[in-house]
Order: structure tokens, then C-alpha cells, then sequence
């Protein structure tokens, strides 16, 4: 044995093969240390361009005043504002409750059965359908018919978006309550739906919150299905039934035109939505750090 | 009697139960619903369309609004081309995070590195877009594509004006969107290896990278391909950030320089612009055409992906 090792130890060849292995593996090691370097520095330079430029736009008219013509500097984002708002409100009406109740059903009744098994996949495949369509499909549901572009659509295809994220979620969070908490209500003489809803939806609460942020995170920087549902319009809107101004369109619209002003407020456009995101992402992973 | 009444007052009693059931089911039945509904929907809106060209709406090349000829090829080809090329640049650089993050991080950086490419994924297309245009495509048209015309200038894909907006931005930007998504993925599959294998082969003295090249990437080979079909499912429906900075143009070039466009970008750019019906109806089949072609690589994916990725698919 010692014999081999000296041996190996002394012949040239084999110590040109070690050192040429310990070379490669360090190699591969700085490279895989420089993707990520590399991926840090991208993120860093998005997140530094929207704070040198749209951080300069940041200010109490942009929350509070309505958008200028071209050419006439200031101005705000108010009604965009307000309308993201808005259409994110009501698309967590609509997608959260369905969500939790198809999350509740594949946790507590579906559970192992094979059209249990065909919701999920088709739920893991419709987070992943991309918004564009889920827009076009809004439009023929509800844009076509009605005639008009509504925040109502825009609503109902974010809330489409949200729905397979609240329903996995849920699902997932209720399966990790423990069977015995649940046994232990049965056994009390509780009726299952009550022992649903107050023992294990009540454990899996936290966890449950975590994909409704998730979800608003991924609908709120969402624009693609609003281009043709809620469209745009640069004053306030309340009517569900007619266009609505949200931050991401106006975002769109803005920074496509050849106006600097317009530009400038894109960019603080930008900077609000991300960090609404971002920190709506943070959120969710400190909660879900959290469960036990 | 005294049974009857009996099976009657369970019945009542369970009437609550069967209501709290059918009501969830109910919730449940919307996803298969939704499913269906958008295939029918894009079907029903595509019909002049197809019936008006037949399959080969797929490979005629022309798109002109005004004399009413659609085809889908060059946004066909543009959606593809992005997706591979992102992919192409993508992989690498993703399964390098992964690898750091779950082979050489040391604990202090481990938290926060793991929690910035989650912040990469989370920020929304749209910003990436705006970057690309304002930020990447001027610094992509003043250096690297000179830089790349004066070494590999003689190829067909660098030809043409750098002007910054084209394929080869877009193939850049979508690229970057990728990589945190497939990067996520690949981490939780890696962390999953059991130890003790690693050990072994340490054991035998295999440095860190034969590890990984030996060990940890063939036990994890087909999530891995998972998750790199997710990551392709996510290029080709990428929509605000293609917009912005791949030029939208129904030309095919073979120059990566060149202005190009996707289905997503078509739509986008096109779709409140429709006013004729066979243009809303050529748009529609583009929709469908990109709705088949993400369904099938998704469900092939998640297939592959199993459900180890249930939790980082959402982010």
C-alpha cells in the first residue's frame, strides 16, 4: 500500500495528472464563482439604474397628481397608482378564495386520486402558460363580448395568473399539518369541514399567506395580460367596465414614447413597482422561514 | 323506524360537510376549466385564420397587415431562436450559481447569495425590459457588438449596424431571466443528494469539481433537464422584456443584429391594433400556436422536474 503511494508519489506522469486535476477543479470552482458574481452584479446594476434614475422622480406630486401633456415637466402617476391597486385588489377577491378552496380540496379530498393528480399538473402547467396568453384569452372571454377594454378583465386575467400559485401553495402547506391534529379534532367529535378550516387551514396559516404574497408579487409586475383587458388611460377611473390606468401600461406606454418627461416618469414608474415586488418577495421568505 | 330516523339526522348532519366539499370542488374544478377554456377560446378566435390557410399558417413567412397576409413562420422562428439562444447562455451560467451556492457558499454568504438570485427572479419583466432598452442595448451597441464584428465579423450572425436592438439583446436579456429560475431549481435538486455518496467519492479522493461532474450531476440528470425545459417554457412566452429590445420587425435575418420578433412580442406590439378580423383572428392562432408549444414543453417539464420543484416554480 505505502509502496503504491511512493510509487505514485515519485512517478512523474501521475503527479502531472494530480496537479492537472487540483488546476481543473479550481478552474471550475472560480468559474462557478464568477456566474454568480456575475448574476449579483446584473441584479445590482437593474436595481442601481432604477434608483439613479427613477429615485430623482420619487416625490409627493408623483402620488398625488395626474400625468402632464408632453412637453410640461412634472406631473404624477396618482390614477396608476390608484388603478394597480385596484386591479390587484380585486384580482386577490377573485384568485385567492378559489385558489385556498382548490388547494383545500387537493390537500383533504383529492388527495392521492388520479383527477387530484390531474388538477395539480394542470395547475403546475398554468403557472407556467405565459401571461400573454392568459391576456389574449381574457380578451376573447370578456373584452370581445362586453365591447369595451375593462379593469374588470384586467382583474379577472390577474387573478387567472394568481389562482395556480394560491392553489399549490395551499396545498402544499396543508399536507405538512401534521395527521394527528387532525385526528385529534375527529376523534373530538368535530365535523370535518369544521376540523378544515379551524385546525388545519388555521395551522397551514402562515404558510398559506406566503403564496398570497407570492402570488400578488408575481401579479404585480405583471403587464403583459393587462396590454389588452384594463388597456390604459392617463385620468383616474373607477368604472369596472372601462379602461383603467395601471402603473405597469403607463410604464410601457411611457418609456416607448420619445418624450423625456414621460421617460422620467417610466423610470419611477419602474422604481416603485420593483420595490413593491422585492419587497413583497422579502416578505413571503421571512414567513416561510418562519414555519416550523 | 328508529334507524331511519337515524341515517336521517346523519344525513342532515353531514349536509354541511358534503356543501363545504362540493364548494371546494368546486374551486378545484376552475383549473382544468381555465385550462380547457383558453385552448377552446384561442381555438374559436383562430378559426378565420385557419380555415383560410390550414396548417400552413405555421410555415408561410408573410406578415402584412395591410394586404392581409399572415403567416406565422418568422415570429415561429424568432420565439425558437431567443429561446435556445437564452438557454444556450443560460445553462452554464446556472448551473455555476447552483453549484456555488450549494458546494462552495460558506454558510454566512449562502443566505444572503441564495436570496439575491431569488430577487432576480422576482423582479418583473418588464424592468428587465426598460434596462435592456435604456441601459443594455447602448452598452451592447458601443462594445460588445463592435467587439464581436471585428473578431467573428466574417460570420452571417454579426452582420449590420449595432445598433444594440435585436435578437441578440433580447437573446441576452431573456437569458438573464432564465438563469435565477433554473439556478433555484438546480439548487434544491443538488442540496438533495444524499451526502453520504459525496463523502464516499471524497473519500476517494475525487477533488470538489469531480464531485459535482461525477456524482452530483448525474444523480440529479433528469430534474436538471426539468428544470432547464421550465426555464425554456419561460423564454418563449417572455413577453415585456423581448418587446422592448428585439426591434419587432416580420423579417428573417440570419444576422443576430438584426431587428426580429416573437409570438409574445407580435401580440404585444399588434393586438389593440387589430382592427380587421382576419388580423385579430391571424394574432389569435399565434396565441394558440404559442399557448400548444408552451403546454406540451411544461407538462414534459413538470413530468421530468416531479415535485421537487413545487415551491420553486412559484417565485
Amino acid at each position: 500500500m505505502t509502496q503504491i503511494a511512493t510509487r505514485l508519489a515519485s512517478d512523474p506522469r501521475a503527479q502531472r495528472a494530480r496537479v492537472r486535476r487540483v488546476l481543473l477543479n479550481r478552474a471550475m470552482m472560480v468559474a462557478a464563482a464568477a456566474a454568480l458574481i456575475l448574476a449579483v452584479a446584473t441584479l445590482c446594476w437593474v436595481l442601481g439604474t432604477l434608483i439613479a434614475r427613477g429615485g430623482g422622480a420619487l416625490s409627493w406630486r408623483l402620488l398625488t397628481e395626474l400625468p402632464n401633456p408632453p412637453g410640461i415637466p412634472g406631473g404624477g402617476l396618482a390614477h396608476a397608482i390608484a388603478g394597480t391597486l385596484l386591479l390587484t385588489g380585486a384580482a386577490l377577491c377573485l384568485g385567492v378564495p378559489t385558489g385556498i378552496a382548490a388547494g383545500i380540496w387537493l390537500a383533504e379530498f383529492g388527495q392521492g386520486s388520479r383527477i387530484a393528480y390531474a388538477v395539480r399538473f394542470l395547475a403546475d402547467v398554468l403557472m407556467g402558460v405565459p401571461s400573454i396568453v392568459i391576456g389574449v384569452f381574457v380578451y376573447g372571454l370578456l373584452v370581445a363580448p362586453l365591447g369595451s377594454f375593462s379593469g374588470l378583465a384586467g382583474a379577472v386575467a390577474l387573478a387567472l395568473l394568481m389562482l395556480p400559485i394560491v392553489t399549490r401553495t395551499t396545498e402544499e402547506m396543508l399536507r405538512a399539518v401534521p395527521v394527528t391534529l387532525r385526528e385529534a379534532a375527529l376523534a373530538c367529535g368535530c365535523p370535518p369541514w369544521i376540523m378544515i378550516l379551524r385546525v388545519s387551514v388555521r395551522a397551514a396559516l402562515p404558510g398559506i399567506l406566503t403564496g398570497v404574497l407570492l402570488a400578488i408579487a408575481r401579479v404585480g409586475g405583471e403587464t403583459a395580460p393587462l396590454l389588452f383587458t384594463s388597456l390604459n388611460t392617463p385620468y383616474w377611473s373607477f368604472d369596472p367596465l372601462a379602461p383603467i390606468g395601471t402603473l405597469n401600461v403607463t410604464l410601457f406606454n411611457y418609456a416607448m414614447s420619445p418624450y423625456r418627461d414621460w421617460q422620467q416618469l417610466a423610470w419611477a414608474a419602474a422604481l416603485c413597482i420593483t420595490l413593491a415586488v422585492l419587497a413583497l418577495t422579502i416578505a413571503a421568505r421571512t414567513l416561510r422561514r418562519k414555519r416550523p | 323506524m328508529a334507524a331511519r330516523t337515524g341515517s336521517r339526522m346523519m344525513r342532515r348532519k353531514q349536509l354541511p360537510d358534503q356543501a363545504f366539499r362540493l364548494a371546494t370542488g368546486f374551486g378545484a374544478a376552475t383549473i382544468p376549466a381555465v385550462v380547457a377554456a383558453v385552448g377552446a377560446m384561442l381555438t374559436a378566435g383562430a378559426t378565420t385564420a385557419l380555415l383560410r390557410w390550414g396548417p400552413t399558417f405555421l410555415w408561410r413567412s408573410q406578415w402584412d397587415a395591410v394586404h392581409g397576409e399572415f403567416g406565422a413562420w418568422s415570429a415561429l422562428v424568432g420565439t425558437l431562436v431567443s429561446a435556445f439562444l437564452a438557454l444556450a447562455l443560460a445553462i452554464p451560467l446556472a448551473l455555476g450559481v447552483a453549484v456555488f451556492l450549494t458546494e462552495l457558499a460558506p454558510r454566512w454568504l449562502a443566505g444572503p447569495a441564495s436570496l439575491a438570485v431569488e430577487l432576480m427572479a422576482a423582479v418583473p419583466s418588464i424592468i428587465y425590459g426598460m434596462w435592456g432598452l435604456f441601459v443594455l442595448a447602448p452598452f451592447l451597441s458601443e462594445h460588445a457588438q463592435p467587439l464581436l464584428q471585428r473578431t467573428l465579423g466574417w460570420l452571417p450572425f454579426f452582420q449590420g449596424a449595432p445598433t444594440g436592438i435585436g435578437m441578440f439583446t433580447a437573446a441576452l436579456v431573456l437569458a438573464l431571466m432564465v438563469v435565477p429560475y433554473i439556478a433555484a431549481i438546480a439548487r434544491d435538486l443538488f442540496t438533495m443528494v444524499p451526502p453520504q455518496v459525496k463523502e464516499a467519492a471524497m473519500g476517494l479522493g475525487a477533488t470538489r469539481w469531480e464531485v459535482v461532474r461525477a456524482v452530483v450531476l448525474p444523480h440529479t440528470r433528469i430534474g436538471l433537464v426539468g428544470a432547464v425545459i421550465l426555464g425554456l417554457g419561460r423564454a418563449l412566452g417572455e413577453t415585456m422584456a423581448v418587446t422592448f429590445v428585439i426591434g419587432n420587425s416580420h423579417r428573417l435575418s440570419p444576422s443576430l443584429f438584426a431587428a426580429s420578433g416573437t409570438i409574445a412580442s407580435t401580440l404585444a406590439n399588434e393586438f389593440t391594433e387589430a382592427t380587421d378580423e382576419l388580423h385579430l383572428s391571424a394574432l389569435m392562432a399565434l396565441g394558440l400556436v404559442l399557448f400548444a408549444m408552451t403546454f406540451a414543453i411544461l407538462a414534459l417539464g413538470r413530468l421530468l422536474v416531479g415535485r421537487t420543484s413545487a415551491q420553486g416554480g412559484g417565485a
